[in-house]
């Protein structure tokens, strides 16, 4: 299996890059990664005449602390992620996400900014961006927008990122002192997407829940934000009554479609089971509960 | 066909070449350079049997283009024994059965010595997560995770007595 021909273009500097992206629009196509672009390439679903390597151009990868934000670089890897001892303490969802994500050689050249902008619902970390209330910093020929995770993806394959745009980091709000964060997938084996997938942030304060967000993976066109899913849990000591109303707001909203991963019916309970551990895993996690 | 001149380094020795941008590093190895001990299993960058050390770090060389390698130093099974002197991964999958049909091995070892080289004395959980993006259909995992944690033993008890 050999990808169909193609010119390859190595840019050293994000302002190339987008000279390159916008001089051969839907002809060109940006590697990072890989590992999504290039099996496309192999199968020739996907035939760019132009690839834009983005690995050489400074200033994509790396993870920093700034006030009140922690800022990823698009390009930074699932590796970088997981053995990230920053995120581990501040924002610990993004490392058992990684984890959880692909296979070691596959994490050492996934990245981030991949995962969140290429649009696949099978992806990971867009539930988690929308739990974390992440903003994706898009930068274009005239400039820099924000772009909010709840409301960049707009169906399969199809996001708020425009054809002469490159995602070049992602702003993730600090999470809230104390806050409980989880991750839960079920997949049938390393390396697969979600059969169903669940992202749960809570903080509590004097046994009660003061703040939550939910998302899921996998089962929609897109990762879903579930803001119904948080509401059960507001105000309640989030015991078993809620974390069941929780699950039951998501498994309205799941659509998944039937596939090898399952029928609709298996999916959807699914998508609940794993809010519930989620909910769970988050709330063992949080200060105050 | 444009092709364009890369130079890296492969197993310690300065190479270059002309290659078309859409060369699969894997190609390139087993076709252009007659290294054939990194295998092609799946294709499609599940199995790690085309696993190659890329720049310190594991990569399967099915889901890299030769292109990306340039300037850069790349590590296969060949390059793993000294002469005639097996590297003490290989000489423990000898002694612990850690292969039948021998095809996942070679990126098996390289994987194997990355994990080793990040994490010189692993668990056996470890072990496992660190080769699960590597599939054995033959020996059930058992004999490879046996065969890993002699390796990392021999090279500790070989550095302590240097050190």
């Amino acid at each position: 299996m050999t990808p169909g021909a193609f010119e390859y273009h190595r840019p050293n500097t994000v302002e190339e890059a987008l000279a390159l992206i916008e001089r051969f629009g839907d002809e060109g196509k940006v590697l990072a990664g890989g590992h999504s672009l290039v099996p496309m390439m192999k199968l020739r679903l996907a035939e760019p005449a132009h690839l834009i390597d983005i690995n050489a151009v400074g200033g994509l990868r790396g993870i920093r602390g700034e006030a009140g934000a922690i800022v990823i670089g698009a390009a930074t890897t699932q590796s970088e992620i997981l053995n990230s001892g920053m995120l581990l303490e501040k924002c610990p969802i993004l490392p058992e996400a990684a984890a959880q994500i692909a296979d070691p050689q596959v994490r050492n050249c996934g990245t981030i900014g991949g995962n969140c902008a290429n649009g696949d619902p099978g992806n990971d970390d867009p539930a988690i961006m929308m739990v974390l209330d992440a903003s994706y910093v898009l930068r274009g020929p005239i400039g820099e927008r924000q772009v909010s995770a709840r409301k960049f993806y707009q169906g399969v394959y199809t996001t708020a990122l425009e054809e002469n745009e490159l995602l070049i980091e992602i702003r993730i709000p600090a999470p809230a002192k104390g806050a409980g964060m989880a991750y839960r997938k079920l997949k049938r084996k390393v390396g697969d997407y979600a059969i169903a997938a669940a992202a749960a942030v809570l903080s509590m304060s004097g046994g009660r829940c003061t703040d939550a967000a939910i998302a899921i993976t996998n089962v929609g066109d897109t990762a879903l934000f579930v803001p119904a899913a948080a509401n059960a849990l507001q105000g309640t000591p989030v015991d078993a009554t809620a974390i069941a109303a929780a699950a039951q707001a998501v498994m309205a909203a799941a659509e998944p479609v039937e596939d090898l991963r399952g029928t609709v019916e298996y999916r959807t309970a699914m998508a609940g089971q794993m809010t519930r551990q989620a909910i769970a895993s988050a709330l063992s996690r949080a200060v105050g509960s | 066909m444009a092709s364009q001149k890369i130079s890296l380094t492969i197993n310690g020795e300065p190479v270059e070449a002309e290659v078309e941008a859409r060369t699969l590093l894997i190609h390139f190895l087993r076709e252009e350079r007659r290294l054939t001990g990194p295998h092609i299993g799946c294709e499609t960058s599940h199995c790690g049997a085309c696993t190659v050390d890329l720049n310190g770090k594991s990569v399967k060389a099915c889901t890299v283009f030769a292109v990306q390698a340039d300037g850069g130093d790349v590590l296969t099974v060949e390059g793993l024994a000294k002469g005639a002197e097996l590297h003490p991964l290989q000489e423990g999958f000898v002694e612990h059965h850690g292969l039948q049909c021998g095809y996942c091995t070679p990126g098996m070892l390289t994987r194997a010595y990355r994990l080793l080289q990040e994490n010189p004395n692993p668990s056996d959980e470890e072990i496992r997560m660190g080769i699960s993006g590597n599939l054995c259909r033959c020996t059930g995992y058992q004999n490879i995770v046996k065969a890993i944690r002699y390796a990392a033993d021999k090279i500790n008890q070989a550095e302590g007595a240097e050190g």
